[in-house]
């Protein structure tokens, strides 16, 4: 089931999370910086704020973690063995150091294709099945969840991935080539929105992914919680997403044109700390 | 069942600080689907918070409320060590407690 046509759904709720924080029965009181709202990404800043205290991305995490000790798939076997890069079963640090090259199946991998890696050699499920299967839906959810719990298990940590391997340096390459690419019905390119400072689309800032301040602001929000889809978005999806908006076809679920971008931009983001996963509009 | 929430109680002062993420749909009934049914309606109905025996929030909800609740709320008369229990009912009779220690 699909939530992203539901514009009249967001309101109500937000209605109620400010009357519950800004007073009414359980009141903690108006913030006087609430009145004098200088910019309108003060007030998104203000809003995503008030909205963070307890972010629901927690709800996918949680389930994640129980997912990842559950026995699934035709095999009837849990992830707990899956390496994501440091070592099997090692969780904590794994989404700071991702995408990277794993020499077992000789490619560089982001977070979602090495747990699809993991989902068929581990559990017995198809990965091209699940790469194929639109957001949101069947074991699409259960990768959420996995995305969710591992980018809160690297919380804080700063960005550090290896470019030692050839492949990883050209996967950068290439990922800074794709990124400034400019097609499509628009003409447009990433770097079209996403490589000045200051720039907005309608309220939202965007990132400058080409300074490693913007890379770690952009790159490191995802994952995150979408207040206006009630969904967690992954990486994958993000770009996906931002493909749409270019009008360009979509290159296709963990695909190695995607994987290359997160290259490109985590590198650039290297030593800036993962806040991932956040709250977005 | 339905998923567990996400509790956390601290004692401030007299005071305790109680918030709460829900895990719920919260669909209005007034959505359609792709093929352009109707959704049926599917929220929580009741919320109640107690201490013990003592309840201390009951809270009567609707479609009005967004996916995925968050619900924040102080009351007076527990400490440290306590015991929060939020419980909540919706209008398909599916039901989650939760309880969380007071920190």
């Amino acid at each position: 089931m699909r939530r992203a046509a539901a514009p009249g759904r967001v309101l109500p709720g937000l209605k109620f999370a400010l009357a519950m924080a800004m007073g009414g029965a359980f009141g903690t009181g108006l913030p006087a910086a609430a009145l004098a709202q200088s910019s309108a990404a003060d007030g998104i800043a203000q809003y995503r704020e008030m909205l963070a205290d307890d972010n629901p991305a927690e709800l996918w995490e949680a389930k994640g973690e129980a997912l990842w000790k559950t026995a699934r798939g035709p095999k009837k076997a849990t992830l707990e063995n899956c390496d994501l890069g440091k070592g099997p079963g090692v969780v904590k640090g794994a989404f700071a150091a991702l995408p990277r090259y794993f020499a077992d199946t000789d490619r560089v991998q982001d977070l979602e294709s090495r747990l699809l890696t993991c989902m068929e050699r581990l559990q017995g499920f198809d990965a091209a099945e699940i790469a194929k299967t639109g957001f949101g839906r069947g074991e699409q959810v259960t990768l959420e969840n996995y995305v969710a719990w591992i980018a809160a298990e690297s919380k804080g940590m700063p960005f550090e991935l290896p470019q030692a391997h050839p492949k990883e340096q050209a996967f950068y390459e290439a990922g800074k080539a794709i990124f400034f690419f400019r097609g499509g019905p628009f003409d447009f390119s990433c770097a079209s929105c996403h490589s000045t400072d200051g720039q907005r689309i309608r309220l939202q800032d965007l990132p400058n992914l080409t300074q490693t301040k913007g890379a770690g602001a952009g790159f490191g929000a995802w994952p995150a919680y979408r207040v206006s889809s009630g969904q967690l978005w992954g990486m994958q999806r993000r770009i996906n997403d931002c493909y749409r908006q270019q009008r360009f076809p979509y290159p296709g679920f963990a695909s190695d044109v995607t994987i290359a971008l997160g290259v490109y931009m985590g590198v650039t983001a290297r030593g800036v700390e993962t806040k991932a996963p956040t709250l977005k509009r | 069942m339905a998923d567990p929430m996400r509790i956390r109680a601290q004692a401030k002062g007299d005071l305790v600080e109680v918030r709460v993420l829900m895990a719920h749909p919260m669909e209005t009934g007034q959505r359609k689907d792709a093929s352009g049914a109707i959704i049926p309606a599917h929220f929580i109905k009741d919320v109640k918070a107690s201490v013990g025996d003592r309840v201390v929030l009951t809270a009567q909800w609707g479609p009005a409320i967004s996916q995925n609740p968050f619900l924040h709320f102080r009351f007076k008369g527990a400490k440290a060590g306590d015991k929060v229990t939020v419980t909540w009912v919706d209008n398909k009779g599916d039901t989650r407690t939760d309880e969380a220690t007071i920190s």
